[in-house]
């Protein structure tokens, strides 16, 4: 774990910059996080990021297929608004920790 | 030799699924899903059995073998008797219990993981000499199929650095 600097807050994060304390995210924390992994967030990204921190907080685990199924966004449109790997980048943007699912 | 060579990331990977059973189509699903869900080039082609988990009246009823299946347990963890496999009914009990503890991981059913795969820009492909075996058409498979192909065209797609073909 170390200590990082985003937005001009300092916050803690691990190695892979995971956020370690989801309260501290904000909206700024997340428009930095996104830029470094090549995204410009918009007001889609953030219902995205809304219902993963929701997820998160309400201790439910995070799949593709659910958030495809959440009535926010399809499993298509999730990978085009996180492209590459959408689960880990909507999880390291929403301040969340880095999920563990194998689907 | 230079023993600090550089780590050369994954980029492109072909599953290949040769068989029907439940657990060989889940395998090559999870596997091929996973790969999608981490950016890596994807492209899944099934082949002689396995055409029956893309065959749309087969796919949602893949079932788990019972009979020559020496992985087989009872649910106390006891050896599961090979003649009990045997016994009609038994296979379909099985399958739907295999079924309902899948469900339980979030595990979609077949179609729905091969939708999946093509969300995230995966490809399905069928093989052609196999389906020539079996009289299927393009029509017969699933609408996530992309394309019914050679060996040589399978083998054209393997191209690049990173490239890692897995049988299953």
């Amino acid at each position: 774990m170390s200590t990082k600097t985003i937005a001009g807050v300092n916050v803690d994060v691990t190695e892979d910059g995971y956020l370690t304390d989801a309260s501290q995210w904000t909206k700024e924390i997340a428009k930095e996080i996104a830029k470094e992994e090549g995204i410009e967030l918009t007001d889609k990204h953030f219902e995205v990021l809304e219902y993963v921190r929701n997820k998160v907080a309400a201790g439910e685990g995070l799949t593709i297929r659910g958030i495809g199924k959440s009535g926010v966004v399809n499993a298509k449109t999730f990978y085009q608004l996180f492209p590459g790997a959408p689960l880990k980048k909507a999880t390291k943007i929403a301040g969340v920790p880095k999920p563990v699912s194998c689907i | 030799m230079d023993t600090k060579e550089k780590k050369q990331p994954l980029k492109k990977i072909l599953l290949i699924c040769s068989k029907a059973n439940l657990e060989d189509v889940y395998a090559a699903l999870v596997m091929a899903n996973g790969a999608v869900m981490e950016g890596i080039e994807t492209k899944v082609f099934f082949t002689f059995f396995g055409l029956d988990a893309i065959t749309k009246k087969r796919m949602n009823h893949l079932h788990t073998a019972t009979v020559g299946n020496p992985g087989m347990r009872m649910p106390g963890g006891l050896p599961f008797p090979t003649w009990l496999g045997g016994i009609p009914g038994v296979e379909a009990g099985v399958t739907s219990m295999m079924k309902k503890e899948m469900d339980k991981l979030d595990m979609p059913p077949v179609d729905e993981f091969l939708e999946l795969i093509e969300a995230g820009g995966g490809e399905i492909y069928a093989c052609k000499l196999a389906a020539d075996m079996f009289k299927l058409k393009k029509e017969d498979f699933h609408e996530t199929v992309k394309d019914i192909i050679t060996v040589g065209d399978l083998y054209a797609m393997c191209d690049g650095d990173g490239t890692q073909i897995v049988f299953t």
